[in-house]
């Protein structure tokens, strides 16, 4: 059993999700973490200065919204669904909505398609209005155990 | 202006004016018409999984946002500011431990509004890839252009 499943499992007893970002090292230096403190199961990224790619506007880097929203999607693969695996990413489509201002942004996944080996994840991210999302994802996840090393987690 | 003069330019533009790709410490060493190449050193902070020390997916996404991004600007008659519009990753295979990451990006076609582009993640041989990107950019953005200018002495 992974660290990742194990600090899953310590999680759920403690019914706090944001301990799941603990055991990423990547999630803890990009400040990304889960939250459920509302009862509806969040993914924010804190802002700091190193996640700015436009300083001009100034805006936040595309490529750290596309790595928000796919750790969103595995945060929730692992908390809301049965996985006995930690999801291992196959591709994700990110599209560019909007430019994202330099405060938080928040993301939430939704699965489309559940399968036996593979699922389909939506994933959407906002800023201070969730009517108006920055960026939204497609992302497909293997989910079945394999002894094959994960790409990312 | 030389070859190295050239690299130095776009390292200048394309990571130490970009404050998320120099927290990435990404170098550039490669840049001509339509080409770019980025290379990203293995870091502790980077990883996804601690038990097997692999990269997570975000870095690499950032990456080859980033390196696209500079194989737009190279492509640009005139400087002009430019956004990601979408970004597709594909992850081939998990990156190995301790290992740099190259991106090799290509701009292979522009038009008024938009650029396209394609590009691989890899360890030194790139027909042997760890990932695969498309992605597409809207010309003629808000905001200041981010591209050397070239012609200047």
């Amino acid at each position: 059993m992974s660290a990742l499943l194990e600090r899953l499992a310590d999680a759920r007893k403690a019914g706090d999700v944001g301990r799941l970002a603990e055991a990423i090292p990547y999630a803890r230096w990009m400040r990304i973490a889960p939250e459920n403190g509302t009862g509806e199961l969040l993914t924010r990224m804190r802002y700091h200065d190193d996640l700015i790619g436009n300083t001009f506007l100034p805006a936040i880097h595309g490529g750290t919204l596309g790595a928000m929203l796919e750790m969103t999607a595995i945060f929730h693969l692992l908390w809301e669904t049965e996985t006995e695996t930690v999801p291992k990413i196959v591709n994700i489509t990110v599209d560019y909505l909007r430019s994202a201002r330099p405060v938080d942004v928040i993301a939430r996944a939704t699965v489309t398609k559940q399968g036996r080996r593979m699922v389909n994840v939506f994933v959407e991210a906002w800023q201070e209005d969730r009517a108006k999302p920055v960026a939204t994802a497609n992302a497909h996840f293997l989910v079945k155990s394999s002894d094959e090393a994960p790409p990312s987690l | 202006m030389d070859k190295d003069e050239r690299i130095a330019l776009f390292q200048k533009w394309f990571s130490d004016a970009i404050p998320h790709n120099k927290a990435l410490g990404l170098k550039v060493i490669g840049a001509g018409k339509g080409f770019a190449s980025m290379q990203l050193e293995w870091r502790e902070e980077l990883v996804g999984n601690p038990e097997t020390g692999v990269l997570a997916g975000g870095p690499l996404t950032a990456m080859l946002d980033g390196c696209c991004g500079m194989s737009v600007a190279t492509m640009l008659k005139s400087p002009e500011p430019f956004a990601t519009l979408d970004l597709r990753i594909d992850y081939v295979r998990p990156a190995e431990p301790g290992k740099a990451v190259i991106a090799e990006a290509e701009c292979y076609h522009v038009t008024r509004s938009v650029a396209f582009t394609r590009a691989f993640a890899h360890h030194g041989d790139a027909k042997n890839p760890i990932a695969a990107a498309a992605g597409t950019f809207m010309l003629g953005t808000k905001g200041r252009p981010t591209r050397p200018d070239l012609d200047r002495k």
